[in-house]
C-alpha cells in the first residue's frame, strides 16, 4: 500500500494532549509515529500548512435510510456526504424499514459501506425487535455481526422493564445503550418546544420535561443495571443538569449534542419553515446556552449530527405535517467553527475531542487518535475558509439543511480513511 | 398613513393604525349592506377563490357574501382532511388555481402557518381565514368592529383603553383568542383570558393579558365577554376537562349567574357556532346583552374592507 505524508499542519490530537505544528505519516493504512526515522521515498505529500490536522472525525449519530427509504439517502450517498464533511467514521441508526435488528442487517450495512469505499459506516442495532419496544432484539448476534451499540432511536423504549433487561444484556456484551429521550405521551402531536413561542404560533408544544423525564428514568436504570447509558441529542438545561449529577454520582452515563441544538433556537420556528422541525425540538436560548456550556466543560461528551435526510416534497408540507429531521454531515464543522469557536464559546481542542476520542471511547473503536499503529484516518480542516452553503452541491441525496444560503467559516479540505484520500476539496 | 399590505395573514403583524384603517374602511362597506341594492363595483373583474380545507359554514358564507357585494367573480372549493398523504401539496394546488387567473386567495386550513406558506409561494393576495390554532384575523377584526360599536353607543366608554374584555374557553386551541389578544392589546384594551388551567397555554401573560380561572371574577371585572366555542373535535389526546357538566358549572354563562352577580349589563360575544347549554345558556345567547348576530353582520363589512384593501395594495404594486 501507498504512503501519505501530511506536512506542516497544526496537529490537534486531544487523546494524546497534542496541539502543535508537525507531520503525520500514514503507511499501509496505519499511522506511523516516527516520521523522522521513516523512509519517505515515494511518499505522497499533502501540504497542510495553515490547516488543522485531526484524527478522522467520528459522528456517532446518522441516518442513512437504507434499507427502505433509499430515495432520501443510501449508505453509499451517506458515506460520501460523511467524508465531504470530514467524517471518516459514522454510526448509523437502525430506524430503517425494516429496522436494523438482526445480524444479517449488520452484515448488510458493513458490506454496503465497504462497496462504497468511503467512510467507515458502523451499524447500530435496534434494542427491541422491529424497534417495537416490546422484546429485546438479538443483541449478541448483532454484536457478532458488527453492531457497535444499540438504540431504538426515533423513539424511547417506552417500557422501563424492557429497557432494564436490554441494559443488563448490553452490559454483558460491553456495548452502550443509546437512548432517544422523549416521553411519548407528552411528545405526541407536538411540533415544537412548548414555550411562549409555541403559544403565539398556535403550534402544539413538546415541553422540555418530555425529554428530561426519560433522561431521569434512564439514568436510574443505568444506576440499577450498571450498564453504559449514552443519551442521544440532549437539548435542554434540565437534561444537562441530570447528566451532570449522574456523572458526579459515578453512574455510567455519557451524552451527545447536535450542532442545531447549539446554534438554533425555537425562535427559528416563527418562519413556519419545516426545515426547523426536528426531534427533539429546537429549544429556548437558555437551553442552548446550557448545552454549549456543558459541551465546553465536558458534561456533554460528544457532538453528533443526527443527520436525518428527508425528501424535498416531505419538507414542503405544512409544518404540522412535515417529518422531523435535518441533515448535518456536510455542515457540522462549519457550523461549529462559526457559531462556537469564532464566538469564543468552546475551544478548538474541546470541539475536536468531542468528535474524535470522545465518541471513540464510547463506541470503543480504537480510532479517534493519531497514535502509532492506529488506523490512518485523518481530517484536514481550513479554519479560515469562508464558504456558502449550497445544498445543490451536497453529496447527500437530501437538501433539508437550515444553513442553506448562509456563509460559514471553517471547511474540511481533505479526508483520509485508512491512508486513502477519499475526499479533497476541488 | 396608507394601507400597503398585499396579504392579511394575522393581527400580530399589524399596527394599531393599520387595524383602525380596516375598521374605518368597514364603516363605508357596512352602509352598502344596508342599501336595497347591496353591491358596489370595487372588485369588478377580479377573481377571488375561497379555499376551505376545514369545514366551515359561516366564515365561508360570510366571505362569499362579501366578495359578491364587491362584484368579484367568486370560486370556491372545500376539501377536508390534511395533505399528509403523498400527492398534490397545498402549494401545488394553489399554484394551479392561481394559473386560472386568480387575484385573491382566501384560505382556511387546519395547519398553523398555512396562509404564510401560501403567501410565500403565490403572486396573488392571500387572506387568512383561519390557520390551525394560530390566527383568525377577520374574526378578530369583526369582534373589534363590534366592540367599537358598543363603545360608541355607551357613554361610559370613550375608546378601547376604557374597556376590559374577557376571552373565555379553550385559549390553548383557539386562533380566535390569539388574534383577539393581538388586536385588543394593540388598541389599548385590557384583556383577561378565562378558563381552566388545562386550557391556558404556557406564558400567555407575556402577550399582555391577565389569566383568570374564576368565572365569577371575570364576570364582575369585564365589560364584555367573548365566549369561545368548546371544540370537541380538537380534543384529541387527553381531554382538558373531566366532563361537560363540570365545565359548564365552572365556566358556563347563564342568566341566573349574571343576575346573581348583578351583571346583566355585560356584553356577550361569541364567534359561533354556539354550543347552547354548554358555554352559553340559550337565554344569554338570545338575550338583549348578546351582540352575536351583530358580529355576523359586521363580519361581511370587515371582509369587504379586507378584500378591498389587499386588492388595492396588490393592484398598486
Amino acid at each position: 500500500m501507498s504512503s501519505i505524508l501530511i506536512k506542516q499542519g497544526r496537529i490537534i490530537d486531544p487523546a494524546r494532549g497534542i496541539d502543535g505544528v508537525g507531520d503525520v505519516l500514514i503507511r499501509d493504512g496505519k499511522v506511523v509515529a516516527d516520521v523522522a526515522g521513516a523512509d519517505l521515498n515515494g511518499v505522497e505529500v499533502l501540504d497542510a500548512s495553515g490547516k488543522i490536522v485531526t484524527p478522522g472525525l467520528i459522528d456517532m449519530h446518522v441516518h442513512f435510510r437504507e434499507p427502505g427509504m433509499e430515495e432520501e439517502e443510501t449508505i453509499a450517498s451517506g458515506a460520501e456526504a460523511a467524508v465531504a464533511g470530514g467524517f471518516t467514521t459514522v454510526a448509523c441508526m437502525p430506524n430503517t424499514a425494516p429496522a436494523l435488528d438482526s445480524e444479517a442487517h449488520m452484515n448488510f450495512v458493513l458490506r454496503e459501506a465497504k462497496v462504497a469505499g468511503l467512510a467507515e459506516v458502523l451499524p447500530v442495532g435496534a434494542i427491541t425487535a422491529g424497534r417495537k419496544g416490546q422484546e429485546m432484539a438479538e443483541m449478541a448476534n448483532m454484536a457478532r455481526g458488527g453492531a457497535v451499540a444499540f438504540s431504538d432511536d426515533g423513539t424511547s423504549v417506552p417500557s422501563a422493564a424492557v429497557l432494564k433487561q436490554a441494559m443488563l444484556y448490553a452490559k454483558m456484551l460491553d456495548k452502550p445503550i443509546l437512548e432517544h429521550c422523549d416521553e411519548p405521551t407528552l411528545a405526541e402531536g407536538g411540533v415544537m418546544n412548548e414555550s411562549f413561542v409555541s403559544t403565539t404560533l398556535g403550534l402544539p408544544g413538546i415541553p422540555a420535561e418530555a425529554e428530561e423525564i426519560i433522561v431521569a428514568r434512564d439514568i436510574y436504570l443505568a444506576k440499577l443495571t450498571g450498564a453504559h447509558l449514552h443519551v442521544q441529542h440532549i437539548s435542554t438545561r434540565g437534561s444537562v443538569d441530570l447528566i451532570r449529577r449522574a456523572k458526579e454520582a459515578g453512574i455510567r452515563v455519557t451524552a451527545e449534542v447536535c450542532p442545531h441544538h447549539l446554534a438554533l433556537t425555537h425562535d427559528n420556528l416563527k418562519s413556519f419553515d419545516p426545515v426547523y422541525k426536528v426531534a427533539p425540538p429546537l429549544r429556548a436560548r437558555e437551553d442552548v446556552d446550557a448545552c454549549i456550556d456543558a459541551l465546553a466543560d465536558g458534561t456533554i461528551d460528544v457532538i453528533a449530527s443526527d443527520h436525518a435526510p428527508h425528501l424535498r416534497e416531505e419538507k414542503e408540507l405544512e409544518l404540522a405535517y412535515a417529518p422531523c429531521g435535518l441533515i448535518g454531515l456536510e455542515t457540522t464543522v462549519g457550523v461549529l467553527f462559526t457559531e462556537l469557536l469564532d464566538k469564543g464559546r468552546v475551544t478548538l481542542n474541546r470541539l475536536i475531542e468531542a468528535m474524535t476520542c470522545a465518541p471513540d471511547k464510547i463506541l470503543k473503536l480504537n480510532r479517534g487518535t493519531l497514535a502509532d499503529g492506529v488506523v490512518g484516518n485523518v481530517t484536514i480542516i481550513d479554519p479560515e475558509m469562508k464558504w456558502m452553503v449550497d445544498p445543490a452541491k451536497f453529496k447527500s441525496k437530501s437538501a433539508n439543511c437550515p444553513w442553506a444560503g448562509q456563509e460559514l467559516k471553517g471547511r474540511v479540505c481533505a479526508t483520509v480513511v485508512a491512508g486513502r484520500i477519499v475526499f479533497r476539496l476541488p | 398613513m396608507n394601507w400597503t399590505r398585499k396579504h392579511l395573514l394575522g393581527l400580530e403583524e399589524l399596527s394599531a393604525e393599520e387595524i383602525m384603517i380596516i375598521l374605518q374602511t368597514a364603516d363605508n362597506f357596512k352602509s352598502v349592506s344596508e342599501r336595497a341594492i347591496k353591491k358596489v363595483p370595487a372588485l369588478q373583474g377580479r377573481t377571488v377563490v375561497n379555499m376551505f380545507y376545514e369545514p366551515s359554514t359561516r366564515t365561508n358564507l360570510s366571505f362569499t357574501v362579501a366578495e359578491r357585494r364587491l362584484s368579484a367573480d367568486v370560486l370556491s372549493f372545500s376539501k377536508s382532511g390534511s395533505s399528509v398523504s403523498k400527492g398534490e401539496t397545498l402549494v401545488d394546488t394553489a399554484k394551479n388555481i392561481e394559473a386560472l387567473g386568480v387575484d385573491i386567495m382566501v384560505l382556511r386550513h387546519a395547519a398553523a402557518g398555512a396562509a404564510k406558506l401560501l403567501s410565500e409561494n403565490v403572486h396573488c393576495s392571500v387572506v387568512n381565514a383561519g390557520d390551525g390554532q394560530h390566527e383568525h384575523p377577520t374574526q378578530a377584526l369583526l369582534d373589534l368592529y363590534t366592540m367599537r360599536e358598543v363603545i360608541a353607543e355607551n357613554p361610559k366608554f370613550n375608546d378601547f383603553s376604557d374597556i376590559k374584555i374577557g376571552i373565555v374557553g379553550d385559549i390553548s386551541h383557539s386562533r380566535v383568542a390569539r388574534s383577539n389578544i393581538w388586536g385588543l392589546t394593540k388598541l389599548g384594551a385590557k384583556v383577561m383570558v378565562v378558563g381552566p388551567t388545562t386550557m391556558i397555554p404556557p406564558d400567555i401573560e407575556k402577550m399582555g393579558v391577565e389569566v383568570c380561572h374564576d368565572m365569577d371574577r371575570a364576570i364582575l371585572e369585564c365589560d364584555m365577554l367573548n365566549m369561545l366555542r368548546i371544540q370537541f373535535e380538537r380534543q384529541s389526546g387527553v381531554c382538558p376537562f373531566p366532563s361537560i357538566s363540570e365545565y359548564t358549572r365552572l365556566f358556563g354563562l347563564t342568566s341566573k349567574r349574571l343576575k346573581r352577580l348583578g351583571r346583566e349589563d355585560i356584553v356577550i360575544m361569541h364567534p359561533g357556532p354556539v354550543n347552547r347549554g354548554i358555554e352559553l345558556s340559550p337565554e344569554v345567547a338570545d338575550g338583549k346583552q348578546s351582540v352575536i348576530l351583530r358580529q355576523v353582520e359586521n363580519g361581511v363589512a370587515i371582509r369587504m374592507a379586507v378584500l378591498f384593501l389587499v386588492n388595492a395594495a396588490s393592484a398598486s404594486k
